[in-house]
């Protein structure tokens, strides 16, 4: 069986009709019925699914390497006087990453090639095939933010118009996409601060660099928790969307 | 684009026809037909998830080489590759102003035993068979690097735990030290190896690394002799390697066409550590 997503190819000039399947009888009844309607190509599900294990290997190794200096660099103080730490100790007890430096660094300069990778595919992917329209917002989007949030926590009725996605989704996974070049910039300007000396420079020196690629982490950290939420919210349906590439609608007239 | 100029350009009312189509966009398709997809593509992720869970567990049963899995060796060996291609051991590391100097901390201790006797020191120089090619008694060995252009320079130090320091070395660059074999040392050699008086601390270090002009022996940190627990009298210092391959307290220099044993490499770490 042919995979139909694959076959859409949403054109950049004329505004997209919503291309209905032709073997769609179901849609001629008048009573409510369900359908399912198109949400996710398969490349996107695929390296959606690529990125999590990678990621979670990133994210895991680099805790490991992290934890290898004993000084929390994100511990939050003033003026000498320490309050606590990001990542204090039990948090690193509990994940079982008890000073393995070596084997961390040997699965993140691994994996990172792999992460970086699927990174490229996708961004050459979202810009040759034209998904990047439903992910970057417009600037009517960006004021939109607000009340996407403000509707979602239900302190608001209205939502705001949205296409595939909503302004604040927009917003979220654009900025992570923007989180994954920063990591893979400032991570290849630690890497390699010799040979890449001006990019190292650019960011900040060494030490700049290395504050970068951790608060991109803990970006990265951030928009999980949050998509975690959201998609645990959204239910089922959505979710298998990001597996089926459709998304099952209840009793649509 | 014309795509993102026509979203720069856009009317509030065509935004919101751009949108309801963008939402509409792809086709609908019956749920019988999406039931089967549903199972192929969950079938489809489960054997990929599986695939992903067996693959993760077989990397960490392969077998080890320098106790790491022999793939992510492999892994470490790609990047000494890409960057070694690139030509990093050649380029210049930054350098800064003597003013911006800072202390460094002590963390390695290996190879430095608590009581001891800097008279007994005893620097050996070999060649490419293991020959004995000279020795140096502790003034023997100042003398000679006194004999060469002494360097005075701040260096970006890089821990490979994490932490960094910018400090100030003082030496003589081992290029000049190495030209004094020029004659007995084919210049083809592959590493020079380096121990410590116990020779419970080991590096091989790549032959383009230790003639880049950064690579010093150094004898001095800021303007003072270098300390015991800083590697006196006579350590490596190179900005183009992680501090693990700055050795202390070097008392066996070797050049060798095989790649030396490496303390850390040994112990899961890259052998190339380079940056």
């Amino acid at each position: 069986m042919k995979d139909r997503t694959s076959s859409v190819s949403p054109t950049m000039t004329s505004p997209s009709v919503p291309v209905m399947a032709a073997d769609e009888s179901a849609t001629s009844h008048a009573e409510p019925h369900s359908v399912a309607s198109f949400k996710h190509t398969r490349a996107s599900r695929w390296m959606h699914w690529i990125n999590f294990p990678l990621l979670t290997i990133m994210v895991w190794s680099g805790l490991r390497i992290y934890r290898a200096d004993v000084q929390d660099p994100f511990g939050v103080g003033i003026a000498g006087w320490h309050w606590f730490n990001l990542f204090p100790e039990w948090i690193n007890e509990s994940l079982g990453l008890r000073r393995k430096l070596a084997k961390g660094m040997a699965f993140h300069f691994t994996f990172g090639w792999f992460f970086t990778l699927n990174g490229i595919a996708y961004a050459i992917y979202l810009a040759r095939s034209g998904e990047w329209r439903h992910i970057v917002p417009d600037r009517r989007d960006l004021a939109d933010v607000a009340a996407v949030v403000l509707h979602d926590l239900k302190l608001r009725k209205a939502t705001p118009p949205q296409g595939r996605y909503n302004a604040a989704q927009k917003v979220a996974y654009s900025g992570v996409l923007f989180l994954g070049f920063t990591v893979v910039i400032s991570g290849l300007a630690i890497l390699s601060p010799t040979q890449l000396s001006p990019l190292t420079r650019l960011l900040g020196g060494y030490e700049f660099a290395r504050t970068i690629h951790f608060s991109s982490t803990i970006g990265f950290l951030l928009f999980f928790v949050t998509h975690l939420l959201q998609v645990t919210r959204a239910g089922w349906s959505n979710f298998a969307s990001m597996v089926t590439g459709y998304e099952l609608k209840k009793d649509v007239k | 684009m014309s795509e993102l100029s026509r979203r720069l350009t856009e009317s509030a009312d065509e935004r919101l026809a751009r949108l309801a189509a963008e939402a509409a966009e792809g086709p609908t398709i019956s749920t019988a037909e999406y039931s089967k997809r549903s199972r192929r593509s969950f079938l489809t992720g489960a054997v990929a998830a599986a695939a992903g869970i067996a693959g993760f567990r077989a990397i960490q049963n392969r077998p080890l080489d320098g106790r790491t899995p022999d793939v992510l060796r492999k892994g470490y060996e790609w990047n000494e590759f890409v960057w070694e291609t690139l030509g990093s051991q050649s380029k210049l590391a930054p350098t800064y102003a003597l003013a911006d100097a800072t202390s460094i901390r002590v963390n390695g201790r290996l190879g430095l035993p608590d009581n001891y006797d800097l008279s007994t020191y005893e620097l050996t120089v070999k060649g490419i068979n293991d020959e004995v090619l000279e020795t140096f008694d502790l003034e023997g060995m100042r003398t000679l690097i006194n004999s060469f252009p002494q360097v005075d320079v701040v260096m970006e130090h890089k821990c490979i735990e994490g932490w960094s320091a910018k400090p100030r070395w003082g030496g003589a660059v081992f290029a000049d030290f190495a030209s004094r074999y020029a004659d007995d040392v084919p210049s083809t050699y592959g590493y020079v190896a380096m121990e410590t008086s116990d020779a419970r601390y080991y590096v091989g270090v790549d032959r383009a690394t230790m003639l880049n002009r950064q690579s010093l022996l150094a004898t001095k940190l800021g303007a003072e002799d270098l300390s015991l627990a800083h590697g006196a009298p006579l350590r490596l210092a190179t900005p183009h390697k992680y501090g693990i391959k700055s050795i202390k307290q070097i008392a066996t220099i070797r050049f060798t066409n095989e790649r030396p044993d490496d303390y850390w490499a040994e112990r899961g770490y890259t052998y190339w550590a380079g940056f």
